[in-house]
């Protein structure tokens, strides 16, 4: 009779859970690609680790806390680490639809991949598309913030060239005039230095210094 | 007492000077393409040769010309015959036409090096589409770099009718990059001569550590050696030849006038002909150097495609017979796909049209040239290298710095006319005419930031400068050593600078030179003629990549006034300086 039962439940459980069938989910594992040298063997202890996690997942689904880990059927286990799986409702004798399913899944991706040291390429759930992680968007664009510093740099430093070229051409425009004043002041005034009119000096053919020849003839008859 | 003409402050400012506007974006994007294109190692045979025949001569000649006469392109040419000022006009035409679009390109580097600064870079990730499923359906089909470019730089129209409005990033760009060349053409050659050791000397410590970079890179190997395995079969093949002469051409910059006003400014004892014969080595050998450079990046960029080819179709393989994960690899995946071809052959010919044939050769193939290599193709490989920030950053300064240096030159070649002109400077002083001249090209290049601007981009790259230089250049050998005579210019050169002239150099102006111009006008001219109607590439967003359209009627009209705007000038103006002297000849004649 016990045996009976048996072979009726893991029957029962052989038609629940195949390949294509209702509410069933196929996973593929790609655990050398990820980990490389230290990448683990999938055994069944890694399977009953998966059994838990999506009874986990599940709990989290409100009415559908009581879910175990006997409730999670894996079949079809391949070399490539594939296989398909169901999660039964408490009575095992049907599945859950599968968009519960695969919402629960959804929400706790990130928690599964972590435990088995993968993510979301290399434990791949066929029909479950994961969710993209946004693009972090800042407020304001960093290229802007770059442009305002370099385009302030730019406009201050032509800013300076271009007064400093006016000052400079100012300052040649008054250099010439001035020295014509100074010119002028000379020849409207006669100073006398030393008894001798300072004319004399600023006449550009240069003239005999009346005081200084004197001297010279005493002095040097050869 | 006039006032003195300002000088280069020592003859270093001056060569630094002409390299900077010599080495210019065109030896790194153009050259590798064409070694690639026109059989590789055995490239460099009729480049040196046509280095040796056409360009040091060429360049010899317009420096020449410029110390001699000590004004701008079109006093030169007055001075030389006062019938052929029209050749300086139309350098200034073109330098005018030049410098719209060029600067263009500086505002994309601009706009690549602030965006430089983000993890991840923008364009290594395709954005996510509405629901954030999936990546957006144009980034999918194409590629996240030509994404990138297309949409979020350009944001290119299908086609070339359709203008769009003026985009507001790049606008701002194109400003920025013109404050900039602004500020340092300010005070002319005080400001230009020490702008020149910075955009001269630090593109090329960007290249060394880049090569260092490029060399170590996994899979660099590949690409130098498809670039240098020499394909002697391609010597004989014409079109190698004339491009090798027209790379010469273009890239030393000849007939632009900048020459002829960077070198007015020399000491007129100045050695201007070790000064061609060290500018025009250093400019081909900076071409070759960052060909090395950008082939070892073909090669990294190439074998990572490759690879990541390798990688998809081992994964469908296991995926699809259910393997174990990592028992097919790159080695054994020819046995592994014929073995599963015969033991299961109907699921294998199911996905057999999913199996791509993935080759090295065909990756190392994609030769590409002008601004898909650099905002396409070198993204993507900096993408795939660690810290790409900082590679990314570097490269486009590197860009940035290329550009500046030809812009200054384009400018001078511009201004130097106008600053001689005792008309025009006595109406403005010198900052006014640089700044005005700066915001009529500003304006006029807001053109090329609507969404059709790259299309006119590329017609002006095509067609602005290309005929009119070959006549240009023609014109101006023809002549100094026939018109205005070379032996009164060889004396006059000879005490000058105190050197005599070589026979070499008279033999290659009199007569190498100009024919080798009349064969490429020619050749040019003929090609034109015989492609009929003239086609661009324009990106289709729906496929996903570039589609060939033929150029509406007003943009073939755009293209034929460009040409003819510069290349008239020549006869229109010595047609003008003949009826002007008619003219006057009547008005004195009954006086005498």
């Amino acid at each position: 009779m016990l045996w009976l039962f048996f072979f009726l439940v893991t029957a029962i459980h052989a038609e629940l859970c195949q390949p294509d069938a209702e509410n069933a989910f196929k996973v593929r594992l790609s655990i050398r690609t990820a980990l490389g040298d230290k990448a683990y063997a999938w055994d069944t202890n890694e399977e009953y680790l998966f059994r838990a996690m999506v009874a986990f997942s599940m709990r989290k689904v409100p009415n559908r806390e009581t879910t175990e880990i006997s409730h999670v059927l894996l079949c079809n286990v391949t070399q490539r680490v594939s296989f398909w799986f169901v999660v039964t409702d408490p009575s095992k004798n049907h599945t859950i639809p599968a968009v519960e399913v695969q919402s629960a899944i959804r929400m706790n991706r990130d928690r599964i991949n972590n435990a088995f040291f993968l993510n979301d390429q290399t434990l791949e759930f066929l029909k479950i598309p994961s969710t993209l992680a946004p693009p972090t968007d800042p407020s304001v664009p960093v290229w802007i913030i770059i442009f305002g510093v370099i385009f302030c740099i730019v406009v201050v430093a032509i800013a300076l060239l271009i007064l400093s070229g006016i000052q400079q051409r100012r300052r040649k425009n008054e250099g010439p005039s001035e020295v014509g004043d100074a010119e002028d002041k000379c020849e409207n005034t006669i100073t006398i230095e030393n008894g001798i009119r300072c004319d004399p000096l600023d006449t550009k053919g240069g003239c005999v210094n009346d005081a200084f020849m004197t001297e010279e003839e005493r002095l040097t008859p050869l | 007492m006039e006032k003195a003409r300002p000088l280069w402050s020592n003859p270093l400012q001056f060569v630094f000077a002409c390299i900077s506007y010599a080495v210019g974006l065109g030896n790194v994007w153009r050259f590798p393409y064409l070694c690639q294109m026109y059989g590789g190692g055995s490239f460099l045979v009729p480049y040196v040769i046509m280095l040796l025949v056409e360009g040091m001569p060429l360049l010899y000649l317009e420096l020449a010309v410029g110390q001699r006469m000590r004004q701008g392109s079109i006093g030169a040419w007055r001075t030389i015959s006062p019938y052929l000022s029209g050749v300086g006009v139309a350098s200034v035409v073109v330098s005018f036409f030049l410098s719209m679009y060029y600067n263009v390109i500086n505002a994309w580097s601009f706009w690549y090096l602030f965006h430089s600064f983000q993890d991840p870079l923008p364009w290594s990730v395709c954005p996510l589409n509405a629901n954030r499923t999936g990546y957006d359906e144009e980034c999918e089909k194409a590629s996240s770099t030509q994404y990138f470019w297309y949409r979020k730089t350009l944001n290119i129209s299908p086609s070339i009718q359709e203008s769009g409005g003026v985009q507001w990033e790049p606008a701002l760009c194109l400003l920025l990059a013109w404050l900039l060349v602004y500020l340092c053409i300010l005070r002319g050659t005080e400001s230009t001569g020490k702008v020149v050791y910075f955009t001269a000397s630090l593109p090329y410590c960007v290249l060394i550590i880049y090569l260092v970079r490029g060399l170590t890179l996994h899979g660099a190997t590949n690409g130098l050696k498809y670039m240098f395995t020499p394909k002697i079969e391609q010597l004989a093949n014409p079109r190698t030849w004339i491009n090798a002469a027209t790379q010469i051409f273009f890239s030393l910059g000849l007939g632009f006038g900048s020459l002829i006003a960077f070198a007015s400014y020399n000491e007129p004892s100045n050695n201007c002909q070790k000064h061609a014969i060290i500018v025009s080595l250093i400019n081909s050998s900076t071409s070759i150097f960052a060909s090395i450079v950008t082939f070892s990046i073909y090669g990294f960029k190439a074998t990572f495609n490759y690879e990541s080819c390798l990688q998809k179709v081992i994964l469908l393989l296991i995926n699809s017979f259910d393997l174990e994960d990592g028992s097919v690899t790159a080695d054994n995946l020819e046995q592994v796909k014929s073995y599963l071809a015969s033991t299961y052959p109907s699921e294998y010919s199911a996905i057999a049209p999913q199996i791509h044939n993935c080759s090295l050769e065909s990756e190392l193939n994609t030769a590409v040239q002008g601004t898909g290599l650099a905002f396409i193709v070198y993204t993507e490989a900096i993408k795939n290298m660690e810290v790409s920030q900082l590679w990314s950053v570097l490269y486009f300064f590197m860009l940035l710095m290329l550009g500046v240096g030809s812009m200054l030159g384009n400018t001078a070649a511009i201004l130097t006319p106008l600053t001689d002109s005792k008309f025009i400077s006595s109406l403005l002083p010198r900052e006014a005419i640089s700044g005005l001249v700066c915001l009529i090209n500003c304006a006029i290049g807001l053109v090329f930031t609507l969404e059709s601007g790259n299309y006119w981009f590329d017609i002006f790259n095509d067609y602005a400068a290309t005929l009119s230089l070959l006549l240009i250049v023609l014109v101006e050998a023809v002549a100094l050593c026939y018109v205005y005579g070379l032996r009164r210019f060889e004396r006059e050169l000879q005490a000058m600078t105190g050197r005599a002239l070589s026979w070499y150099w008279k033999i290659l102006w009199a007569v190498v030179s100009p024919l080798l111009m009349v064969g490429l006008f020619i050749f040019y001219l003929s090609d034109y003629i015989l492609a009929g109607t003239l086609q661009y590439q324009a990106w289709d967003a729906s496929q996903g990549q570039l589609v060939t359209r033929d150029y509406p009627p007003y943009a073939l009209a755009v293209i034929g006034l460009l040409v003819a705007a510069s290349t008239m000038c020549v006869p229109l103006v010595a047609l003008g300086t003949f009826v002007l002297r008619r003219l006057k000849r009547g008005d004195t004649a009954p006086v005498s």
